[in-house]
């Protein structure tokens, strides 16, 4: 085991290409498997669903969700609309590249989404690093937390 | 993208709440997918319509921006609903269900889109012409208007089809441009498709393993019906995401691969999607049967009497004729069932009681065993028929 480490937080910042404009921060929660989010996502809780999925019975409620791309029916962008009318929907998404069902989605709930960043977001970020999206320029602020990170294996 | 000034200040809000939503999300779109500018649609095809795949979700988006005053400015149509709109008691749909199918319906006819529901609008007099731009959902529909009638249309969801249906616009890339449909691989079929099945496995494996290219097939039959053909546009859609085929001759030779398909190859689809079931219930019309094929299964059981349950599936629009012609009094007399304005896909009708079917439709098979868990047996449309008598 390693010890958590003293040095202090550090900033990554990056850069993509704006999809649907706003801004959104908060906990990052990362996936390296696209998702669907019809019959994928619980849009009254936020709560991935997906029996097959990592991120399985873990909330994207409030967060910056960070994932390679969108799958499945169109009908994911109407959960991603129910997401923000029931209060669970995630602050803002980072796609390495997107695709209609997602774009769809933050469109009609006005979430922020950012893609085709300078570094993989679904490498630089772990889950629960603080993201700061800015849909307007496509500039992206990570603030990894040393001790998360001393204590990462 | 570039926009006129006109969608400009649709993008700025002027012209109303849901047409700046409905404008940001084909800019967005074409934002993604380097579109240089929008080009006008002569109609939209609109999915999601069915409250089994849309649920709530889809409802409150639907009520929320038909409570806009936002109409269509294209011809538009919907696909198949979760129910026949009129018969639905009779089919055991609950009122609940119901309820909310009619209030679905209702935001549509708000929006003054067209109650078609049909997975084959190409049949609601409305087919495109050649080289017109069109924005359409239902996958197999957008490969027949793609290939068959050499329309230009993406393959839209249920929310870009809805936009482009308010707007009359849809952002330019993809299919819409000649440089995407030229053929990428080179299909030679090496056996005898005969039946409308052979053309629906064929496609299906041409979508399982082609993903999205634009192949062109050689080897089949000179001028295949439109019948066979709408076999292969819906498995090629269901198993990948192909836009478009080609079977003309004339078409350019693709540099790319060349593949031949084998009897065993169909052979392997029919292992995957076909059990040796006996099963009480045939259902046809996946896509939405054609008047052509509601005559072949009327004059098959003209007098007969069904021993297990036939369902036939089409659209309203068709049933009509069907009616008018006596199909539709002979398949009923037969004990058979004509179903209008859903299908056995979207409707909940296999969720109570059905453990099996027998179908003519590779793409049936492929959502009912993931959506609903009810196996399939594949047969031809007559041998459908055949069984059902039998």
């Amino acid at each position: 085991m390693r010890s958590v480490s003293n040095t202090p937080s550090h900033k990554i910042v990056m850069k993509g290409r704006k999809i649907v404009s706003g801004q959104g921060s908060g906990e990052a929660i990362v996936s390296k498997h696209p998702i669907s989010f019809f019959g994928g996502v619980d849009p009254k809780t936020g709560i991935v669903i997906d029996y097959d999925h990592e991120l399985r019975d873990q909330s994207i409620k409030g967060k910056v969700f960070v994932f390679p791309r969108g799958k499945g029916s169109t009908v994911g962008s109407y959960v991603i609309y129910a997401l923000r009318k029931y209060g669970a929907a995630p602050t803002a998404i980072l796609n390495l590249e997107t695709e209609p069902i997602i774009i769809g989605g933050c469109v009609l709930a006005s979430i922020p989404l950012v893609d085709r960043l300078d570094k993989d977001p679904t490498e630089v970020i772990q889950t629960g690093d603080s993201v700061t999206v800015n849909g307007d320029t496509g500039s992206v602020v990570v603030t990894k937390h040393s001790r998360r990170a001393g204590s990462v294996r | 993208m570039h926009l006129t000034k006109a969608e400009e200040r649709i993008l700025d809000g002027q012209e109303g709440r849901a047409q700046q939503l409905a404008m940001r999300l084909l800019v967005a779109i074409g934002d993604a997918y380097d579109a240089s500018r929008m080009v006008k649609i002569r109609s939209a095809q609109i999915s999601g319509i069915s409250y089994k795949t849309i649920g709530d979700p889809g409802l409150e988006f639907l009520k929320e921006i038909s409570s806009e005053g936002a109409v269509a400015t294209v011809r538009s149509m919907l696909n198949p609903a979760g129910m026949d709109l009129s018969r639905w008691r009779e089919l055991g749909i609950s009122e609940q269900f119901a309820g909310k199918q009619l209030e679905i319906m209702q935001c549509f006819e708000k929006m003054k889109i067209e109650p078609t529901c049909t997975c084959i609008p190409y049949h609601e007099n409305n087919a495109p012409l050649k080289r017109e731009h069109v924005a359409w959902a239902e996958s197999s529909a957008v490969v027949f208007a793609n290939s068959v009638l050499e329309a230009h249309t993406n393959r839209e969801g249920g929310p870009t089809a809805l936009a482009s249906s308010i707007l009359g616009i849809s952002p330019l890339y993809g299919m819409h441009l000649e440089e995407h449909r030229l053929p990428t691989h080179l299909v030679r079929v090496k056996c005898k498709l005969n039946i409308d099945l052979g053309y629906s496995l064929l496609g299906y494996w041409l979508g399982k393993n082609l993903e999205s290219s634009v192949p062109r097939i050689d080897g089949v039959p000179r001028n295949p019906s439109h019948d066979k053909l709408k076999a292969l546009c819906a498995s090629m859609a269901a198993s990948g995401s192909i836009s478009m085929f080609s079977v003309k001759k004339e078409d350019r030779e693709p540099r790319a691969e060349i593949i031949d398909v084998h009897r065993e190859e169909l052979n392997e689809i029919a292992n995957l999607l076909s059990s040796e079931g006996s099963y009480e219930h045939v259902a046809l019309g996946c896509p939405h049967l054609s008047l052509h094929e509601m005559r072949t299964i009327a004059a098959m059981v003209s007098g007969k009497q069904m021993k297990k349950k036939l369902w036939c599936f089409t659209s309203r629009h068709i049933r009509d004729q069907a009616r008018q012609y006596g199909y539709v009094a002979s398949i009923e007399r037969a004990g058979g069932n004509v179903i209008c304005d859903t299908c056995i896909v979207v409707s909940p009708m296999v969720e109570s009681g059905v453990d099996g079917l027998v179908a003519n439709s590779c793409k049936a098979a492929h959502y009912l065993r993931s959506l609903s868990r009810v196996e399939t047996r594949l047969m031809g449309l007559e041998e459908c028929v055949k069984y059902a008598l039998a």
